[in-house]
């Protein structure tokens, strides 16, 4: 018998009913119950794998949702050729771990080809959206699971846990089918796919309350370290072969963790001393940025830029 | 708004932890008052951060705008800002040391109706705002008709710009009185009205120093304390299987678990149970709570069952206690919003899911329509369009296991698609439409003699 069981059983003087679960347990079993209705209904489902917070918690939860038996799904990871060195080994040994199969759809061999050019500014975070929509047509996926969050940003607010994408992997929002009580719609013609968001109604702050309550091992640079780092547009960008510092730009050791874990290019750092969960938990709740507004510098290239690259295809 | 930039206490850990969720909509009119209320809650509880507001002050800069325009805010479309509308419902997150609250903030501009039934189909709690000078308008009306469909349990009517009325008492009371007489004949369990000014900020999150004659919560306090689960024992248990759990494993050669979500209801080990629709009874051996096993699970959790007997049960069978097993049935009565573009007509063939169930359907008849303005019934009307509300006849290709919607909002629910292009074109509610304080009687049955 658990705490929650007998607190039940006895009742509760509380505002709220003994059988009200905790906003985690709500969100945790509102993500389980996606995660099967996809397995239930699709072909050929792929989770999207960055080796970052939310896909790592979306793992977790795939692998609850469908404990003792493996999870159905494989994983997919979209490289930018820019990746910080610890998060692939997390993506390498979590795979190895849990004895999924990843797929990769790699940028560096766009450009590599010549299908895809280097941006002037070096940021790959735009050039990842046709290595991943041919990626998903080549493997036939029907159901691509994504981690991204309502709270994110202002276009994301407005996306719907199953998002149907046409063949070009579009999203058009005026065409969204609305969602009524839990009864997903799934239906889709050949060469669409549904994009299905498991993590839509948690926040930044959901999130790390979930790792800390599940002890979920997460890639070191989330937590705060010393760092080479130097200034672009704002930011504190790790130095690195892919780009950086320029003429002007001077490194410095600095005391800096991620909030987010994207392309090394436009993914900054903030200073932190937060080297515990529930450091890191306390200086979230405290802080007065946004996620995106203190670690994305692609989100700040136009006021639309995450609708652009979302009607595009990008994840 | 004021003291936009204003920093406000963090929360600890402690206080982060064990908080609940309350998921609720609010019913959008044009010029109430709802993205002043809508700003001010997240100001408030510190989900407007300074980054957002920053790119909110460029963008209103670069159009030329003295002032922040908070609009900017919360409408994230492209289309939406160059039209100055909202296109449609967005969720929104905040929270407070005592809960974590999802808005669906739903526009009040065309085709509200569907975005208000999309919105209010997942929540617990509905605002309602009226501007205290126009009182209660057929807007109001219509707001109230789709909360009680949709018998979502809290109504929340919010007597917005009090500041325009001087704060007077009689203003609110008749407002009060009024809405709640109406709410209470459509059924609405629980109405609570709230005296507001979402500008000045009175009895938003702070209480009035206006309005010393209003004794109740304020808004916020009021969506902090409003229970979010109900009382399990007069609920009929269901759950829909969703999928079968076969490891197959050295570990685990014989564990077959029936995973879902419990629609309604608890469960315990041991239990007897019958499965639907082939009617095949046996007990709970087991429930794994995500990997823990526990007694007795509830409403909402995600768990896995495990039964004594090896029977056939499959994705779309539904487990109910073996003594409340409701009906299943072919001929469904239901009544629907049509949230499709494209009408539904008589003799329309579609998919309709239910729980874990999808099965194909055909709309037998369309009785009628109704007005949500004084609901009033429109017989016959031959098709309904997007956003109508009508009473529909379906015939199902097989037996389905249904709940009235009075009794169960997720099993007596359901969706029909179109099987051509998977549209969702409407979403329905078993059985009767409004909770009635007296029992609705059937006029065409109605013979004269008094039993």
């Amino acid at each position: 018998m658990t705490t929650t069981v007998a607190k039940a059983i006895e009742g509760d003087e509380g505002t709220d009913s003994p059988y009200a679960l905790s906003h985690l347990d709500a969100l945790e079993s509102e993500a389980v119950h996606i995660f099967r209705e996809v397995a239930g209904e699709f072909e050929r489902p792929v989770i999207l794998f960055s080796g970052g917070k939310d896909s790592i918690v979306m793992l977790h939860l795939a692998l609850k949702a469908f404990a003792p038996a493996a999870v159905p799904f494989s994983l997919l990871h979209v490289d930018t050729g820019h990746n910080f060195p610890e998060v692939l080994e997390y993506r390498d040994r979590t795979v190895a771990k849990h004895g999924l199969r990843l797929h990769v759809a790699s940028v560096q061999e766009y450009i590599d080809r010549g299908v895809l050019k280097e941006r002037p500014d070096g940021t790959r975070n735009p050039l990842q959206t046709l290595p991943l929509t041919e990626k998903i047509q080549a493997e036939k996926f029907d159901a691509v699971f994504g981690g991204g969050r309502r709270d994110e940003e202002k276009a994301r607010a407005k996306e719907r846990v199953f998002s149907l994408r046409d063949e070009f992997s579009q999203w058009d929002p005026r065409r969204q089918r609305p969602e009524l009580w839990n009864l997903y719609n799934g239906r889709h013609a050949p060469g669409e796919h549904v994009r299905v968001f498991p993590l839509s109604n948690w926040t930044e702050l959901d999130v790390w309350q979930y790792i800390a309550r599940e002890g979920i091992e997460l890639p070191e640079i989330y937590f705060a370290h010393e760092r080479e780092v130097f200034q672009r547009a704002g930011m504190w960008l790790t130095a690195g072969e892919w780009g950086g510092p320029k003429d002007g730009e001077r490194t410095e050791k600095r005391q800096v963790r991620y909030r987010t874990v994207g392309d090394m290019s436009c993914t900054g750092a903030v200073d932190s001393d937060a080297t515990t969960l529930e450091a890191v938990i306390t200086e979230i709740a405290a802080s007065r940025l946004t996620e995106r507004g203190a670690t994305r510098a692609d989100d700040k290239m136009s006021e639309a830029a995450m609708e652009d690259r979302k009607r595009e295809g990008y994840f | 708004m004021s003291s936009i930039t204003e920093p406000i206490e963090p929360l600890s850990v402690e206080q982060l932890s064990e908080t609940t969720l309350l998921r609720f909509a609010t019913a959008g009119s044009v010029d109430d008052g709802k993205s002043t209320l809508v700003g001010r809650l997240l100001h408030d509880s510190k989900s407007i951060l300074t980054d957002q507001l920053e790119a909110v002050q460029r963008a209103s800069a670069s159009r030329g705008q003295d002032a922040p325009d908070l609009a900017l805010l919360t409408d994230g479309l492209r289309a939406e800002r160059e039209q100055g509308i909202t296109i449609d419902v967005a969720y929104r997150y905040f929270a407070t040391p005592r809960r974590r609250f999802i808005l669906a903030d739903t526009p009040g501009h065309v085709q509200y109706t569907r975005n208000m039934v999309t919105g209010a189909s997942t929540a617990e709690l509905t605002v309602i705002l009226v501007d205290a000078r126009n009182g209660v308008v057929e807007q109001t009306r219509r707001h109230a008709a789709i909360a009680a469909l949709l018998r979502v349990p809290h109504v929340v009517l919010a007597v917005n710009k009090m500041d325009l009325v001087d704060y007077r008492e009689p203003v609110f009371a008749a407002i009060a009185e009024e809405f709640t007489a109406y709410a209470t004949e459509l059924g609405v369990p629980d109405v609570t009205a709230i005296p507001i000014s979402a500008l000045a900020g009175d009895n938003v999150v702070e209480p009035s120093a206006t309005m010393d004659w209003y004794g109740g919560p304020t808004f916020l306090e009021h969506l902090e304390t409003v229970p979010v689960a109900h009382d399990l024992s007069h609920c009929h248990a269901r759950l829909p299987v969703q999928y079968v759990i076969r490891p197959q494993t050295a570990e685990h050669p014989d564990y077959r678990g029936y995973a879902g979500q419990i629609a309604a209801g608890s469960f315990r080990v041991g239990e007897s149970v019958t499965v639907l629709p082939s009617g095949r009874a046996t007990k709970i051996a087991g429930i794994d709570l995500l990997g823990r096993p526990v007694d007795i699970a509830w409403t909402t959790q995600s768990v896995t069952v495990l039964l004594e007997d090896d029977i056939d049960i499959s994705r779309g069978d539904l487990i109910v206690p073996s003594k409340d097993a409701p009906p299943t049935t072919q001929d469904i009565e239901a009544t629907v919003c049509h949230v499709a573009d494209a009408p539904l007509t008589v003799g329309h063939r579609v998919l309709l899911k239910h729980g874990t169930r999808t099965v194909k359907a055909i709309v037998k008849d369309i009785p009628s329509r109704l007005t949500l303005d004084d609901l009033s019934l429109h017989p016959h009307p031959g098709q309904l369009v997007a956003n109508d509300i009508g009473r529909v006849k379906i015939r199902a290709a097989e037996p389905l296991p249904v709940d009235s919607y009075a009794d169960s909002r997720r099993t007596g629910s359901f969706i029909l698609i179109d099987p051509n292009d998977g549209t969702t074109l409407t979403a329905g509610m078993v059985g009767e439409s409004f909770a009635s304080p007296e029992p609705v009687r059937d006029e065409t049955e109605d013979d004269g003699w008094d039993f």
